[in-house]
């Protein structure tokens, strides 16, 4: 398409300010300046304005004995000799602890979910219609305060708690499970597992050469199930089953030892979790309606049965729709988490940007280094579903 | 919650200077007095059913109203979680904060902040299930207990704890209400807070009758309203309100009878009422501003009992908070 510039005026002159490269290059920079003084300005007056009034700035609280007990740590800590920026770890392992098992059960509901509405089974498909509507229109802080209320009250209290089998208690304080303790020898265990997991690599990849090759299928599965139990089982009874467990005890008031699962973390895990499910839902079934009729069709011509037909030609396709979106739900549970000061769970933000503040007063810095927390969480997560986009992305030929 | 703070630090980088002086000024040409309160606390800070709000930290806030608008209304009170009080006081969303917080050797340094006096001394206690049979904090060994974040209770039960050498499993909740509804549903074996605070909250458990507080007062509880760094002459005032509240009740003026009192020749008297000096200008109030006080809001003997003592469901004792010729430790300098 050529534009006619017939009975247009010529430009005036050809002065260096009117060249596209130039002006643009021009507005960047002043765009760049009047930034660099918004944020000179912003810190030079939050500097004055701490100091004229006395408040403590600086990061000196960092090493600062925090004096205050937290939940459920990951990592050691105590109330005694830790310091808030031990307490901003603990915060910040809870919050990626919720965060990671919160996104691999969302996917997994909400892959279901989404496969189930396009079922050809009535029943399935309204089921997961009803679900998708009625929770994501619903909000999410009264999802996990009713999800804190029905664990606490549908549970039992200690001393009336369910034996679900030897050591493992459930009532309202948590579920207890004996603690695994690895004796002297189980390293060979560990080392069985990782050959085993390397020959398991090294049969698929054979297997599926030789299908290419020649058309015929290897039992992989079930050799690769064989290969994952069997290895470390042979080491473990060789080595004499080098392992006990610590059992939970019932005291007088709560149940000591043992691994505890704390009910706040396991409301804030299913409300998350059952939450964002709904909305991947809905992206995965428009990822999968986004592939066209004529390639399902195209496949059930060329003989495919159904199975293959999604799992060869549907969901590969469907995949370059649904990951960008999927991404922005992975960091939307993320940030969502941050709720979990409502009902208790010690995120990031319960501990950090509510305790070590309050105990601190440098509002300023702990929301600021908050706020660099979550933007470098989004950012890691974006980056790496980015580099998986990029491998299931339409190669255009 | 995030969002608050987030809001509140935004606040302190651009806020233009909220924090100088001249806060008298401010709240003269505003024409009303934004308060820090406890939204949530029965008999320090509460709205009742017609959002009118009741409570001792409240009547202080009206006191200080009484003062300088001789209108006790005049207050706008905004609730504020434990966790938020400090950053809206300090960058100037409140004029004053009196939400029973505790004065700390570094809350009054470190936060730029100033405490006036204590307007209520309190200390930390336990509530527990009658079932449980405990009779004392020190059985409490291994025990679940909810507590509010943000707060001296926080470290004051770690720190108790860890001196007895017992277990603790805390759980900690944004505010007290949270806190206090997963004590009710059986969370926790125990909830600490300072003993009014127990008072007050058990009165909305679902079978107050079932909890008992245990004897021990682990901590000091010095409950004051505070004020900004910076400007001297608004710390006078709130301060002063206070003292002149409690001289008021020592010197026997009440709210029935202030205005006799006025007519009084007891010299002690006629300088409280302002028939003598002119210690109300020195603060930069009228003369009056004292008589303005007792009027509208009270002498600190019957602000306590409307709203904590015998006139209130709290029934508390008063205790420490007695005057000091009566055998506790409230006690204010002379007005001269």
């Amino acid at each position: 398409m050529s534009i006619d510039v017939t009975g247009r005026p010529a430009p005036a002159t050809d002065a260096f300010y009117n060249d596209p490269k130039v002006r643009s290059f021009a507005y960047q920079i002043a765009l760049g300046v009047l930034v660099a003084v918004l944020v000179y300005g912003a810190v030079t007056n939050a500097i004055e304005h701490l100091e004229r009034a006395h408040i403590a700035s600086g990061f000196g609280f960092w090493d600062q004995a925090a004096g205050f007990d937290i939940s459920q740590t990951l990592i050691f800590y105590s109330s005694q000799v830790s310091t808030y920026g031990r307490a901003f770890w603990v915060g910040l392992l809870n919050t990626l602890l919720v965060a990671g098992i919160g996104i691999v059960l969302a996917t997994v509901l909400g892959f279901v979910v989404g496969i189930s509405r396009l079922s050809k089974n009535w029943l399935l498909a309204k089921t997961a219609g009803g679900y998708v509507e009625i929770i994501r229109n619903i909000p999410l802080l009264l999802q996990l305060l009713f999800w804190y209320n029905a664990v606490l009250k549908a549970l039992p209290e200690m001393r009336d708690s369910i034996v679900i089998a030897r050591g493992a208690y459930l009532n309202n304080r948590g579920l207890f499970l004996p603690q695994p303790v690895f004796l002297h020898g189980f390293g060979v265990v560990i080392a069985a597992a990782a050959v085993a997991v390397a020959a398991a690599v090294v049969f698929t990849l054979a297997a599926r050469r030789r299908q290419k090759h020649t058309g015929k299928r290897l039992p992989v599965a079930a050799v690769v199930l064989a290969l994952l139990i069997g290895l470390p089982l042979v080491g473990f009874v060789l080595k004499g089953l080098p392992l006990t467990f610590n059992y939970p005890e019932v005291g007088r008031f709560n149940i000591a030892g043992g691994v505890e699962v704390l009910p706040e973390f396991a409301a804030l895990l299913f409300g998350l979790s059952i939450y964002t499910a709904a909305f991947i839902a809905e992206v995965v079934r428009a990822g999968i309606l986004a592939v066209s009729r004529g390639q399902i069709e195209a496949a059930y011509s060329l003989g495919l049965r159904p199975r293959p037909t999604l799992r060869l030609i549907v969901v590969p396709q469907a995949m370059r729709v649904i990951i960008p979106p999927l991404t922005s739900q992975y960091l939307n549970l993320t940030k969502n988490s941050t709720l979990a000061v409502a009902i208790g769970y010690p995120d990031l933000v319960q501990v950090f940007t509510g305790t070590v503040l309050n105990q601190t007063g440098q509002a300023v810095e702990v929301v600021a280094i908050t706020m660099l927390v979550y933007l470098t969480i989004s950012l890691v997560t974006s980056l790496l579903m980015n580099i998986y986009n990029r491998r299931v992305a339409l190669v255009e030929r | 919650m995030k969002k608050i703070a987030s809001i509140l630090a935004l606040a302190l980088i651009f806020g233009a200077h909220g924090a100088s002086a001249q806060t008298l000024k401010t709240v003269k040409d505003r024409g009303i007095l934004n308060c820090g309160a406890n939204g949530t606390l029965a008999g320090f800070g509460l709205p009742d059913a017609q959002g009118k709000w009741t409570g001792l930290d409240v009547d202080v806030c009206r006191a200080v109203a009484a003062a300088v608008f001789n209108d006790a209304n005049k207050v706008k009170f905004v609730p504020l979680s434990a966790k938020d009080r400090f950053t809206a006081l300090q960058s100037g969303e409140v004029d004053v904060l009196v939400r029973n917080t505790t004065w700390t050797s570094s809350r009054d340094t470190s936060l730029g902040l100033n405490f006036t006096g204590v307007d209520y001394y309190d200390g930390q206690g336990f509530m527990v299930r009658k079932t449980l049979k405990v009779n004392s904090a020190l059985e409490l060994n291994g025990a679940s207990v909810c507590v509010q974040q943000g707060t001296t209770t926080e470290l004051n039960l770690a720190d108790y704890f860890r001196s007895h050498n017992m277990q603790l499993k805390s759980v900690t909740f944004a505010t007290a209400n949270e806190a206090v509804k997963a004590y009710d549903a059986g969370r926790c074996d125990s909830y600490t807070t300072d003993a009014s605070g127990l008072y007050a909250e058990r009165l909305r458990l679902a079978a107050p009758d079932d909890h008992i507080i245990l004897p021990e007062i682990i901590s000091k509880e010095p409950l004051g309203p505070v004020v900004r760094h910076g400007d001297d002459q608004w710390f006078d005032i709130v301060k002063w309100v206070l003292f002149a509240q409690i001289n008021a009740e020592e010197l026997g003026i009440t709210q029935a009878n202030v205005d006799e009192m006025v007519k009084s020749a007891n010299p002690e008297i006629k300088r409280f009422v302002g028939t003598e000096g002119n210690f109300g200008e020195q603060l930069g109030l009228t003369k009056d501003w004292a008589v303005r006080i007792v009027k509208l809001v009270g002498n600190y003997g019957e602000m306590f009992e409307r709203n904590v003592g015998s006139g209130s469901p709290l029934k508390i004792d008063r205790g420490l908070n007695k005057l000091w010729n009566k055998g506790g430790i409230q006690y204010a300098p002379p007005i001269r």
